[in-house]
């Protein structure tokens, strides 16, 4: 395994992504979004971010990207759990980026990733048919038609499903092969429904009647493509995960060092010292399984599902540990809207339910550890 | 980076000439460490060659100074030295108190005589160490210890007694935390020594635990005298010492969640004795979850060790590390050893006999109750994470 810490390129994106994140799309970006008659996010914002290179983080500079990596994407993604930042980052410069990239033709590639890398197509991969992720093939139907194929079926927890400008749909052929094919929104057939999540972040539930597609890349090679794909983006979660579970522990400890009873601050009691150490310890601990994941991805490191599954289940974990003991150390404000805290929590429990949560991830782990 | 690998080939080359086959294997039990001494239980002459050819090396202490004993690797090539022994199972060939704890704080604080009597016997484990900290009255309250030195000129007259001493019965020196003034802090009036256990005044009784083992003594002293050329550094300051050697403990007990990469494939050991589903599963599916999860917290604490030590030689290094590592470290070894006798069955619970190895499995179950109590509770880390690394007051 290379070594578990930043080069000097990743320290630098790493702070500037905290910065951007900081300053561009704070928690308090999240909560106009919400409230206001705004959208899913901050078209501005979305720009900016394309000028700093985010979307195409993970595209190959041929297309148009920057190639940084996914260690690199993986500090982004932190920086974004950090503030919470809503962004169609995740769905298109993660999910979308590498479907087409390790699935798509040449000519797709060609086409769609400068695009991408840009921030001009927004993308959305749609891959559940309930509302628990089971990695299992999907109902939804393709049948040839013409030069292309026609989806049926429907899908759901697709993260920015309305906004999206390209879909990436898993679906079974005629044939019994399950393959990605891509829908454009506005697409014959295709309806869109909104729905509200706690987290305030879009997801949509898609419906396909014979909706026109086009295959991605190669059909017979979408269920390795859609495996490869859900385990980059379960990487990805995780260190988003491990940014939510960070700032929600500061924004706890910093609390407890100014609210006072009995006189002195509620951070001189040992009861609350252990539980924040305890936490700390947790949160360090997914950080080095979440950054060795993203680093396996980088270099190709060996059983690469079953450590992607470990730092999802771990990231899962801490993060709920963390946004559990923030709102319960936060006492009564932890329960007001007022507080970011309360937020940190609806972030997190869709985080890690996307792609699968932690148990789905530990079950999945002990299997692919052959027991 | 091309003189690291080079160094790999060659160490890969050396250890396969010189690592005996039986030293490959996994350790089955407590007397398969070999802790050296002035009278060695070698098991096997496997073990002695191992030791002597290691030692030879300098390889026992690899990253010590050439002159006194050690490697003088970088600590690059001592992660390379690891990987590659871990790659052939090689074990450990020689636990050290010596190299794990007082041979640290001599090299950056003793005297030159100190390091030159000393550290080339403990390279060589001629020397077996025990550590004289904890008393009956000093527990988590170190600082608070009353074993007196009083100075005779040449010599300090030592009387009092320490407690949970590991090893005192078997070992040939002790490095002794005393009182040497009564005056001002506690932690001010600590003086660390080191001296002969052979010494006439000192007695080790062993404690009978419930492992049924008695690896911890209550070791008395009654007018020993200590050379006062054996104090390490400086008269009063043996605090400042104590910590630094406590934080090696802390890491050396800590590692024993880290190192056995074995110990991570839980699952997939208690396939035998728990039995598989149609469809290859631990046919236990509760027990089968709380492996899993116990394997992904191990893994993520393995991989923190991993990065404490490459974040350490960046320049990175946090010194919270070591509380962190010693707390999580100790609560897996104990959730694992809670797993792995519930896997077992009934047999996991074998006392002695024929069966389970004569209650191997049950002994270390219960001796990993220890591990976070022993180089500071548990909640002695949590409080120390807290007030020194969060800040928390």
């Amino acid at each position: 395994m290379a070594t578990l810490v930043l080069d000097d390129e990743q320290k630098m994106l790493r702070e500037a992504a905290m910065r951007f994140m900081a300053e561009k799309a704070p928690v308090a970006q999240l909560r106009a979004l919400r409230d206001g008659e705004g959208g899913a996010f901050d078209a501005a914002t979305w720009s900016a971010m394309a000028e700093m290179g985010f979307p195409g983080a993970l595209i190959p500079e041929q297309h148009g990207g920057a190639g940084f990596g996914h260690v690199a994407m993986g500090q982004i993604m932190e920086a974004g759990g950090r503030t919470l930042a809503a962004s169609p980052l995740f769905a298109t410069g993660v999910a979308g980026a590498c479907a087409i990239g390790l699935g798509g033709s040449e000519a797709q590639k060609a086409e769609l990733l400068p695009k991408i890398a840009s921030g001009e197509l927004l993308c959305a991969l749609a891959v559940d048919e309930g509302p628990r992720h089971t990695g299992k093939a999907p109902a939804t139907q393709a049948r040839p038609e013409g030069q292309g194929w026609a989806i049926t079926g429907a899908k759901v927890n697709v993260a920015d499903g309305g906004v999206a400008g390209l879909v990436i749909v898993s679906a079974v052929t005629p044939e019994g092969a399950a393959g990605l094919f891509l829908v454009e929104a506005g697409a014959r057939g295709l309806e869109v429904e909104r729905v509200e999540m706690a987290d305030s972040r879009d997801t949509a539930i898609l419906r396909f009647e014979a909706t026109p597609a086009a295959a991605l890349g190669e059909v017979s090679a979408g269920g390795t493509t859609l495996s490869q794909v859900v385990d980059i983006c379960n990487a990805h979660l995780a260190a988003e995960l491990v940014g939510i579970a960070g700032k929600a522990f500061e924004d706890t400890l910093a609390y407890v060092q100014e609210r006072k009873q009995f006189g002195v601050t509620i951070a001189s009691f040992q009861a609350i010292q252990h539980r924040a150490a305890h936490l700390f310890g947790e949160i360090e601990q997914a950080r080095s399984l979440v950054l060795a994941a993203l680093s396996g991805l980088d270099e190709g490191a060996e059983n690469l599902p079953r450590l992607i599954s470990a730092a999802k289940a771990k990231a899962a974990s801490v993060a709920d540990l963390a946004t559990n003991e923030g709102v319960q150390l936060h006492g009564g404000v932890g329960m007001t809207d007022a507080y970011d805290i309360g937020l940190f929590m609806k972030r997190a429990r869709p985080a890690a339910q996307l792609f699968g949560d932690g148990r789905f991830h530990a079950d999945r782990f002990a299997a692919l550890s052959g027991y | 980076m091309f003189d690291l690998e080079d160094f790999r080939a060659d160490t890969r080359a050396w250890l396969e000439e010189n690592c005996p086959a039986s030293m490959r294997e996994p350790m089955r039990g407590a007397d398969d460490i070999c802790w050296g001494g002035r009278n060695p239980e070698f098991k096997n002459d496997d073990q002695r060659l191992w030791l002597e050819r290691m030692a030879d090396r300098g390889w026992t202490a690899p990253t010590w100074p050439e002159q006194y004993g050690g490697g003088g690797l970088s600590p690059e090539q001592a992660k390379v030295l690891r990987e590659e022994m871990a790659r052939i199972d090689a074990r450990e060939p020689l636990k050290s108190f010596g190299i794990s704890m007082v041979g640290p704080a001599i090299i950056k604080w003793g005297s030159e005589a100190l390091k030159q009597e000393h550290l080339p016997k403990i390279c060589r484990g001629e020397i077996r160490w025990c550590q004289g900290y904890s008393e009956p009255g000093a527990g988590s309250d170190l600082a608070g210890l009353q074993t007196k030195a009083e100075d005779k000129g040449d010599h300090y007259l030592i009387n009092g007694q320490k407690i949970w001493t590991s090893y005192a019965h078997k070992a040939d020196w002790i490095f002794c935390l005393v009182r040497t003034s009564w005056e001002g802090k506690k932690q001010e009036g600590i003086t660390l020594i080191l001296f002969d256990m052979q010494s006439p005044g000192v007695e080790a009784r062993p404690i009978r635990l419930i492992s049924g083992a008695s690896v911890f003594c209550e070791t008395f002293f009654t007018d020993v005298k200590a050379d006062k050329k054996q104090v390490v550094g400086e008269v009063n300051k043996g605090w400042t010492y104590a910590k630094y050697i406590l934080t090696h403990e802390r890491e050396m007990v800590s590692a024993i969640g880290g190192d056995a990469s074995a110990v991570d494939a839980l699952g997939v050991q208690s396939l035998d004795a728990v039995g598989t589903d149609d469809q290859g599963r631990l046919d236990d599916p509760i027990l089968r979850g709380d492996i899993a999860r116990w394997e992904i917290d191990q893994l993520s604490f393995r991989l923190t060790l991993e990065r404490a030590r490459d974040e350490a030689k960046a320049g990175e290094g946090v010194g919270h590390y070591s509380a962190l590592l010693k707390y999580a470290g100790t609560e897996l070894n104990k959730r694992r050893l809670e797993l792995k006798v519930a896997a077992e069955g009934m047999g996991g619970l074998a006392w002695e006999g024929q069966a389970w190895k004569g209650g191997a499995l049950a002994k270390e179950w219960l001796r990993s109750k220890a591990n976070s109590i022993e180089g500071g509770t548990s909640e002695v880390q949590l409080g120390i994470l807290a007030k020194n690394v969060l800040g928390m007051k």
